[in-house]
């Protein structure tokens, strides 16, 4: 028995220890891009001691552009990002609730067949998507622009929402909308009332990932941004073509925080079953 | 209108459900008295939830019409009737509070906010959850969930008030209570009750009259001791209580008095009332506790011999197997009345005695 019990302690070490490296290996990189962000050095790479001054700095350009003092691109990109992630947020939201709502309501001989059809966007490599919306785009005449760029974040981000309020309805009594029925709620009533409310965690984090998702988005945006739909992530990534500056350890720093604290938020919602 | 809307609630005419080759109920009447409490009793898939359902609104039958309170109702949604039900899972509003589920019903139905107050305060004080107003259903206890389930079908005051297995998730001891509870409650507020369970023993605890399903068919309608002591079919029999079977052949008969022959075992007498005159055969039901155990021979309407071949002790009965000298065996229930002198044991030869009253005759399924 102790011998036994012996062995199960040397097998969790060893898979604690695993799990450990596993950790390390994925999070140190994003340790350090934190770090260097408050490196003292005009040098992205170079450490020189501490300081806030690219904090500084970044929120001085921000100031500047907010007031109209002198216009940044840096931050009129994280103003777009900010405004794109939020339309496409509440679209994502509304189709992506209605149409879990609708595959939990209706059965039909299709239904599965379409279920498989909303995953798609979520796995097809977005190179593709970005491809073929670029072309659907031009095809249809649609100037690239703001519109493009939320029409084709919606498409993956929707998804998100319906599969996460999916798993909501999976799990809910079908007696909940009988019994609102039952009351005098009209169908119409019981999804409002009783149903909505049932699925709101699930819309939340939903929303959640889907701002996020549509925050972090490079390839499909490139495809389909116009002269003035520049996003924080393309115009950063045009800046690191240039050379790493320490601004722009800053700005992934800030984006980061803002990406884990929405996904936090997100999976702690998701946790509030009931 | 056939029937007088003063004295009958519910009315279910002739209805039958069917789900796509499956026969869930198959021409079912029914007459529910105001005030009643009814227990719609079968095992499970005998289709009395599907009656509860299409009473309810949530099933249309595919033949057949449903009343309540005289007007007809089969095609109405479960929104429009005056019929509230208590869901089996309590289907609770999880986001709501205790007062806001149990008001649910008056805010649907725009009742004025100061009598729904008042009423959800008088609901939630008849059903004993004062002080708990505040909390999430998440927060109460089954029994408690059991309570506002309740409480937010009463609010409303429906003519008919429709149960669907409400205990069957609460443990033994809280069970029992809320049967009583419930039965109190009914008569207090009048209102019809229909009950659905598979439990005889709830529904024997609980109604005024017991309608037994099998089958998607009523078996028999009546009342507690009615189903219990004289059951019509070998189902009822067998389903309400302990039961012998027993199969005969008609040996003689002298007007309502028919004599027996059992098979492999003795002759008995008994009062047959709906034998029809050409019968060959019989079968009866014999409650086990209606066969009386001496080891003298008495004075009865029916004797015969046995012997105890098993004895099974239940606490406060034996259960006890007899077999008489033909082969015939019978259960048969005593009751341990001193723990120092239970008067007979197993491998005893005794005398069974049997009164007219307690032989029923049945028919087969």
């Amino acid at each position: 028995m102790a011998r036994k019990l012996s062995g199960m302690r040397l097998l969790n070490l060893l898979l604690g220890g695993w799990s450990g490296l596993v950790f390390l290996f994925l999070y140190i990189p994003i340790v350090l891009l934190i770090v260097y962000s408050f490196n003292a050095s005009k040098m992205a790479i170079v450490w020189e001691g501490f300081s806030f001054k690219w904090y500084t700095a970044l929120g001085r350009e921000a100031l500047d552009h907010v007031s109209g003092t002198k216009r940044s691109p840096l931050v009129e990109s994280a103003i777009n990002s900010v405004t794109i992630a939020s339309i496409v947020t509440v679209f994502s939201v509304i189709l992506g609730t209605a149409g879990a709502w609708l595959l939990y309501r209706y059965k039909f001989p299709a239904l599965r067949s379409i279920t498989t059809l909303v995953y798609i966007p979520m796995i097809i490599p977005e190179i593709i998507m970005g491809i073929s919306l670029l072309i659907f785009f031009k095809a249809m005449s649609l100037t690239l622009g703001f519109t493009t760029v939320i029409i084709s974040h919606i498409t993956f981000c929707f998804p998100f929402v319906l599969i996460a309020v999916q798993a909501r309805l999976a799990g809910v009594d079908p007696a909940l909308e009988e019994a609102a029925m039952d009351l005098g709620a009209t169908p119409m009533k019981a999804l409002f009332l009783v149903m909505v409310p049932y699925m709101m965690p699930a819309i939340i984090s939903g929303g959640l990932m889907a701002f996020t998702l549509s925050l972090d988005e490079v390839i499909v945006t490139y495809f389909t941004r116009g002269p003035t739909s520049e996003t924080l992530p393309l115009r950063v990534y045009g800046l690191a073509k240039v050379g790493l500056s320490p601004i722009l350890n800053t700005i992934s720093a800030v984006f980061i925080v803002v990406t884990v604290a929405l996904t936090v938020a997100a999976e702690s919602v998701k946790g509030l079953n009931k | 209108m056939s029937t007088d809307a003063k004295e009958v609630m519910v009315e279910v005419r002739r209805v039958t459900k069917t789900f796509d080759e499956f026969t869930a109920v198959s021409d079912v009447s029914l007459e529910i008295r105001a005030g009643e409490f009814i227990t719609l009793l079968g095992p499970s898939g005998c289709g009395k939830t599907t009656l509860l359902r299409m009473i309810s609104g949530f099933e249309t039958p595919t033949q057949g019409q449903i009343f309540i309170a005289g007007q007809d109702v089969t095609h109405d949604p479960p929104y429009r009737r005056d019929a509230n039900q208590v869901f089996q899972s309590y289907a609770l509003f999880p986001h709501m509070t205790v007062k806001e589920n149990i008001g649910f019903g008056l805010r649907m139905k725009k009742v004025p906010k100061s009598e729904a107050q008042e009423r959800v305060r008088e609901a939630i004080a008849m059903v004993s959850l004062g002080g708990m107003e505040d909390r999430k259903p998440s927060q109460l206890s089954g029994g408690q969930r059991q309570r506002v389930a309740l409480a937010r079908a009463i609010v409303c005051r429906p003519k008919v008030l429709l149960l669907d297995e409400p205990l069957s998730a609460l443990d033994a001891k809280l069970r029992h209570a809320m049967q009583v509870e419930l039965k109190h409650l009914q008569q207090k507020l009048g209102i019809t009750f229909v009950f659905v369970t598979h439990d005889q023993e709830e529904a024997l605890t609980m109604s005024d009259r017991i309608a037994v399903i099998n089958q998607g068919k009523v078996e028999q309608l009546g009342d507690a001791t009615a189903i219990y002591h004289q059951p019509k079919t070998t189902f009822v029999a067998n389903f309400i209580g302990q039961a012998n079977i027993l199969e005969g052949r008609v040996v003689s008969r002298a007007g309502r008095k028919v004599t027996l022959r059992l098979e492999g075992g003795p002759e008995v007498t008994l009062l047959a009332d709906d034998l029809p005159d050409d019968a060959t055969t019989a079968m009866i039901s014999v409650r086990p506790e209606k066969i009386l155990i001496r080891k003298q021979r008495e004075e009865s309407d029916n004797v015969f011999e046995a012997e105890i071949a098993e004895e099974i002790f239940k606490g406060a009965t034996d259960q006890l197997m007899l077999r008489t000298p033909g082969g015939l065996e019978l259960w048969a229930v005593v009751a341990n009345e001193s723990a120092r002198q239970a008067t007979v044991h197993k491998g005893d030869k005794v005398f069974c005695h049997l009164h007219f009253d307690d032989i029923v005759v049945v028919q087969g399924n």
